[in-house]
């Protein structure tokens, strides 16, 4: 069956805090409704938190890092899943369960398998 | 067949690609050995082993010991299929074509392509894009539908009225690009409510007890039936009242009718917003002249269709409705009523013409210019500049 990433974008905020229980509560209740189509995934910390690397001048060149995502937008991408199903219309009903599809948007996208 | 072939075969590309082998091998092989005696069976057994081989030197190539095909082990000749295989096969491209995963575009291009059987270039033309552009649109869209695997399938039914819906709106879309094109260079455009008006029927076909199929094609041939009188001698557009209702085509009209009669006996307690735009272009089409419209039952069905969806546009056309049953003044009550139409030329031109009837000539100056410049299309335009040349 086909392998699918859901990418989670929604509020970029740290989940760890207290404050957020009770979405990380929803995250753990789809989470196990979803158990039998979900291969993995993890939440992510903040995008404050993120490096983004690049190589110049080619294959070898100098690295280049840099704080911060690689793209700056109010919704960032703050976790995602990885799920297997049996079709696209599998893979959408079951991101449409993911608490970010209501408080943000989840982007589906199949995976390439070698 | 094409839709059996992808069905068997699974990927629309190598199905067209199998499908055009096999028709060169019929036009090698037939007149030599003589047409089989099932052809359309002789044609997919062809095809279907033309892919395999095509997978099978894939697969090898990729190193894939898997068979990249459903069925692919499957060798033997397929009995004839019943006609309902081809229903059902055809049933699942258009879910196929029109799904909500597919830009609008994508699925219009598709439909055309795939279910209506136009060339790549034909594609073009009616949709005004260049070929190139056209070929690179639909290879995405085949490339989207292999890889994210959107299914092959007929929706369950609790889907189903959505997922309709989204294929109705994809073909009467292709209706009105055709429809909306008035003649002269615009000719090829002008095919496409023709392509539209087959791929309805189709539907019809495939799905009898569809209200949202049987208004859709109502709408389209009740439309469709006007097209001789809505250009006069120099190609400009008549508008309903002044139109030569002789010239309407009766063949069209009865059917849209009917259709109209058995799409309102399955929706008996929700009405369907398709079957209800027939039901008042049905209204229209039935009236000997403008002045003997039945407008309490056009108004009646302003109000049905309101309940199905309530926009400010369904509204406009149904303040134009009462406005000609009780009055310029009660239609423009009701129009300046309805709010956020500001930027819509059509309400502006709504505006004037009732102000105008009024005898409110600088008003109705004002409107007009405002539908003017907010683009309203040319030929319409013109009419209003005409209009406002004449206002005293």
């Amino acid at each position: 069956m086909p392998l699918y990433a859901a990418l989670i974008y929604s509020r970029d905020v740290d989940w760890t805090l207290p404050e957020y229980g009770d979405v990380m509560k929803e995250y753990n209740e789809f989470g196990q409704a979803a158990a039998a189509v979900i291969r993995g995934g993890n939440a992510l910390y903040q995008t404050a938190t993120a490096t983004t690397v690049r190589v110049t001048g080619g294959k070898g060149g100098d690295v280049v890092t840099s704080d911060g995502p690689y793209a700056e937008t109010k919704e960032a991408l703050t976790g995602f899943y990885l799920l297997e199903c049996a079709d696209l219309d599998e893979a959408v009903a079951t991101a449409a369960k993911i608490p970010a599809a209501w408080d943000g948007a989840v982007e589906v996208r199949p995976v390439i398998e070698f | 067949m094409l839709a059996t072939l992808i069905r068997v075969i699974g990927d629309i590309d190598l199905a067209e690609d199998v499908a055009q082998d096999a028709a060169v091998r019929a036009l090698e092989t037939w007149p030599r050995d003589g047409v089989p005696a099932n052809p359309r069976a002789w044609f997919l057994v062809t095809a279907k082993r033309r892919a395999i081989d095509i997978i099978r030197r894939e697969t090898q190539r990729a190193g894939k010991e898997e068979a990249a095909m459903w069925g692919a082990d499957d060798t033997h000749d397929p009995p004839l299929e019943p006609p309902d295989v081809v229903r059902d096969d055809l049933l699942r491209l258009v879910f196929t074509c029109c799904h909500p995963a597919l830009s609008l575009e994508a699925q219009v291009a598709l439909a055309l392509r795939t279910l209506g059987g136009l060339t790549t270039a034909e594609v073009a033309r009616a949709l005004l894009v260049s070929e190139a552009t056209m070929a690179k649109r639909l290879v995405r869209a085949k490339q989207k539908i292999a890889q994210a695997h959107i299914p092959y399938r007929v929706p369950p039914a609790a889907d189903l009225p959505a997922r309709l819906s989204g294929v109705a709106a994809t073909v009467y879309l292709i209706f009105n690009e055709g429809y909306a094109a008035t003649g002269g260079a615009d000719l090829t455009r002008v095919a496409l409510t023709a392509e539209a008006l087959r791929l309805g029927r189709l539907l019809a076909e495939l799905m009898p007890d569809e209200p949202t199929v049987l208004g859709l094609l109502a709408l389209m041939l009740l439309h469709d039936s006007r097209r001789e009188a809505r250009l006069d001698v120099e190609g400009d557009p008549v508008l309903l009242p002044d139109q030569d209702r002789a010239s309407w085509n009766q063949a069209a009209i009865k059917e849209g009718v009917e259709l109209v009669g058995r799409g309102l006996r399955r929706t008996p307690d929700h009405p369907d917003a398709y079957v209800v735009q027939a039901a008042i272009a049905a209204c229209h089409a039935l009236a000997p002249t403008y002045e003997t419209t039945n407008w309490d039952a056009v108004i009646s069905w302003y109000d049905v269709l309101l309940s199905t969806g309530d926009t400010p546009v369904g509204r406009l056309n149904r303040a134009a409705a009462v406005a000609e049953r009780d009055g310029p003044a009660a239609g423009l009550a009701l129009v300046d009523a309805i709010g956020g139409l500001d930027g819509y030329p059509w309400w502006h031109a709504t505006r004037g013409e009732l102000l105008h009837r009024l005898g409110d000539h600088e008003a109705a100056r004002i409107a007009y210019q405002q539908a003017i410049s907010l683009g309203i299309n040319d030929p319409v335009a013109q009419r209003l500049q005409r209009r406002l040349t004449d206002l005293p």
